[in-house]
């Protein structure tokens, strides 16, 4: 049946979105974790998203090609790009010439990230709310 | 006289099963407006639909699978009409072609004839209820 299988799409990405937003709480919540060393540092951490093909999803119950596809996290990528080092040489953790390293993530990237994250759970939320309503009048046909 | 449901239930049946494949469709759109390189699809739904009806007017002339491991007939949710891409209002630079507003109002105009589908449907079973009954 079609209509079910919106859950299982919906519930996907709803699973992907709130992945998304876990990264963006850590990254946020580490934003001013100091290292005094480039191994130690914390660095930005983002999900990769990638379409999974409903067929693959239900292991092919014979004829029925389904063209539709949920989402999967791929995996959570490092990023690349460059840390902050900032000059305090009371911090404790300040290395030889003075220097402590900072995560590199960026707060306003963050923001916009976290935003798009809950707009799209609660897109895929009402796609749900739908599919339920849509269900729960096919239980009252003839009725 | 013989009552068949398939001439009382008429085109709305077949509609019921392309606008649920449909709603299908536009939630994997849905799912994936943050997905890199998505493309969002969509079906001709009056192409959809009229494949189904004729693809059931054929008669019920279906295959016998005698033994475990013959490929059954495809269901009546299947439809062979291609999928199409939609073509995006502002392009997006990771690929994805998803348009959350216009993929959200198909979704709900889609869920809404539906409903509409449902009421005929549902009324017709009422006629044909009070005509059994006689009343």
């Amino acid at each position: 049946m079609s209509i079910s299988a919106v859950f299982d799409i919906a519930g996907s990405a709803m699973t992907a979105q709130s992945l998304r937003l876990n990264t963006t709480a850590s990254n946020m919540a580490n934003a001013q974790s100091a290292a005094s060393s480039v191994d130690e540092v914390y660095r930005a951490r983002h999900p990769v998203f990638a379409a999974v093909q409903q067929q693959a999803m239900e292991n092919a119950l014979g004829s029925e090609t389904s063209e539709s596809a949920g989402v999967s996290v791929l995996g959570i990528v490092e990023s690349d790009a460059p840390l902050e080092k900032r000059f305090e040489p009371g911090h404790p953790m300040a290395d030889d010439e003075g220097y402590v390293l900072y995560p590199n993530v960026n707060v306003v990237e963050e923001m916009t990230n976290m935003i798009s994250a809950s707009r799209g759970f609660q897109m895929n939320v009402e796609v749900m709310n739908s599919a339920k309503q849509m269900l729960q009048r096919v239980l009252t046909l003839g009725q | 006289m013989a009552i068949s449901f398939e001439s009382a239930l008429g085109i709305h049946e077949k509609a019921f099963g392309v606008r649920a494949k449909r709603a299908e469709l536009i939630a994997s759109n849905l799912a994936n407006s943050d997905t890199p390189n998505f493309k969002a699809r969509d079906i001709d739904f009056r192409a959809a639909l009229q494949d189904q009806v004729n693809n059931s007017g054929q008669g019920n002339l279906k295959m016998r699978s005698t033994r475990e491991g013959h490929i059954t007939e495809s269901s009546t949710e299947h439809f062979d009409q291609p999928l199409l891409y939609r073509v995006p209002m502002q392009p997006s630079i990771d690929g994805n072609t998803v348009d959350e507003h216009v993929e959200h109002a198909q979704f709900m105009e889609n869920a809404l004839a539906y409903q509409s589908t449902f009421t005929f449907l549902n009324s017709k079973f009422k006629g044909l209820t009070s005509a059994i009954r006689g009343e």
